[in-house]
């Protein structure tokens, strides 16, 4: 699937809860709840995400021309956003990342998370996937 | 008589709602919302008032330096101080820097603050030790968030010259011994700064009676405008702490070979300062008077006491320095749920709290967590908002369990 294709999956699986905010967030916990940790090893310093009120590790490697990612974060909430970022960008091409709009996180309406007051890092972790596999398919 | 009710109608923002709920703003430690009295004094400072201070000879000029001048006064009042003390600052950050760069320790000088300080009364402070080949010596905590006071002496050294201290901790609500300290310290021979940041906004302070050197605090924190603060210092520093910045207004005379500078207050305050703050600030000191900031700090008790014993009946929340003889500030973590997870849910109920290590990371260190969730009150908060908090708690523990 595209990354627009998977970004038009989640909005509709985010539908059904209308403006309910609560099942919205059960929703986003269950899915940081189901994220496939990374593996311990991986957990350092270099691959912490700066800017995040909770840590985010992320992980990334060149895997038959795509860019596949691992993340892991203290926090759950913030979890369930990497396991978003996670399904829409791992597996892709490094230049489809790149260019993604991502307009998804507006439409299911996490945009508060966009937000730069939040510090939650949901900024800095877009742009350190895109950084990544940007550097990843120049190697 | 002190009426919750009567207050809330002065603070036009309250009446705001945020994802459809009611605003319940618990972040008073990070800033206060403003009265109408204090967004009123603003409107007509610019709209019938505004004109440069101590420099014009017109009216306007004449008029708004009195507004300035008066403003001091109200401010020293308010401390218990003396008006020709009084130098308004940018905020605390502000003046603790002018402090710290003013005082002129010689190189290697030891300096004195504690394990709860806000990262504001520790960098100025290690900046200085760091280029100055000084060291910065810590007074550790209990795990009840006290000073371990007994072991000041220990630290005291002939090489200190200076112990810098939160009057009340920004993260915890502790209210300092300060007054054991500045027992010590003078015994010694040793000035001390009192960060009032977090003291002001919630209980009589008399800069007279607790005999410190320097006093220092920030108007948003009590109800007043951003980017105002008082440095209070002791008569007896006004001759001879160093300026740290110099510029408009500050002198007596000035020549490419040699300036002479002004007496007093003044010298600190070089610029066109922040008139409409420091006017806002008079104002908000004389709203908090009219309150009477004692009714204020029974009240926010009331609120203490009973958010504590809400929280504590929940088995999930743990408090830090889980006691009531603090300001209105409580701070507490959800366990097996990150702070941020907390903060984030509330705010969703409405709830406006505080997450994060509070600018005091050391703090954070000591009890070996990332954060916590801090509630601070105000007073024109209710007991209501506090059973609204716990419900959204509640709930909120339920969704990340």
């Amino acid at each position: 699937m595209t990354i627009k294709e998977i970004e038009n999956e989640i909005i509709e699986e985010f539908e059904i809860f209308g403006e309910d905010w609560e099942g919205k967030y059960e929703h986003l916990i269950d899915l940081g709840k189901s994220l496939p940790k990374i593996k311990e090893e991986y957990k350092t310093e270099d691959r912490l995400i700066k800017g995040c009120q909770s840590k985010v590790w992320m992980h990334t490697e060149l895997k038959e021309g795509k860019i596949i990612y691992t993340a892991d974060s203290d926090a759950i909430i913030t979890k369930g956003m990497v396991a978003l970022m996670i399904r829409v960008l791992s597996n892709q091409k490094a230049e489809d990342i790149v260019n993604a709009g991502l307009e998804f996180i507006n439409k299911i309406g996490l945009k508060e998370h966009l937000s730069p007051t939040r510090a939650n890092g949901l900024v800095s972790m877009i742009k350190q996937m895109k950084l990544d596999a940007l550097a990843l398919s120049k190697k | 008589m002190f009426d919750v009710n009567k207050i809330r109608k002065d603070f036009p923002i309250l009446s705001k709602t945020i994802n459809g709920k009611p605003l319940i703003y618990f972040d008073n430690g990070a800033t206060t919302q403003k009265p109408k009295a204090v967004i009123d004094s603003i409107v007509r400072f610019y709209s019938e008032q505004n004109a440069n201070i101590h420099r014009g000879v017109h009216t306007l000029s004449r008029e708004a330096t009195i507004l300035f001048e008066e403003a001091r006064k109200t401010t020293a009042q308010f401390i218990n101080a003396s008006e020709e003390e009084i130098v308004f600052t940018a905020g605390t950050t502000d003046g603790i820097n002018i402090v710290a760069n003013g005082l002129n320790l010689p190189a290697g000088s030891e300096i004195i603050i504690t394990e709860m300080e806000h990262h504001s009364n520790i960098l100025p402070w290690q900046l200085w030790c760091e280029r100055n080949n000084g060291k910065l010596k810590v007074l550790p905590i209990n795990d009840d968030g006290t000073l371990q006071i007994n072991k000041l002496e220990q630290l005291i050294s002939p090489s200190t010259k200076i112990i810098s201290v939160a009057y009340v901790s920004n993260t915890l609500g502790v209210i300092n011994a300060v007054d054991e300290i500045i027992k010590v310290a003078k015994f010694n021979n040793i000035p001390v700064l009192i960060d009032g940041a977090q003291a002001v906004p919630h209980m009589k302070v008399d800069v007279k009676d607790l005999g410190a050197d320097f006093f220092v605090f920030s108007g948003h924190k009590m109800y007043a405008p951003t980017g105002v603060g008082v440095l209070w210092m002791d008569k007896k520093w006004l001759p001879k702490l160093q300026l740290s910045k110099a510029g408009g207004g500050t002198i007596k005379t000035v020549s490419f070979e040699r300036t002479e500078y002004a007496e007093g207050t003044l010298r600190f305050e070089p610029g066109t300062p922040n008139i409409e703050a420091v006017i806002g600030l008079a104002a908000a000191i004389k709203y908090v008077n009219t309150i009477g900031i004692e009714n204020i700090s029974k009240h926010e008790h009331t609120l203490l006491k009973y958010a504590t014993e809400k929280l504590n009946e929940m088995p999930e929340v743990e408090i830090y320095a889980n006691h009531l003889d603090k300001a209105a500030v409580i701070s507490f973590n959800v366990k097996g749920a990150h702070p941020f997870d907390v903060g984030t849910l509330l705010d969703k109920y409405g709830i406006a709290v505080r997450t994060g290590h509070h600018c005091t990371q050391p703090l954070m260190k000591h009890f070996n967590i990332p954060g916590t969730v801090r509630a601070s009150f105000a007073m024109y908060n209710t007991l209501e908002e506090v059973n609204e908090f716990t419900e959204a708690l509640q709930k909120s523990i339920k969704m990340l369990s």
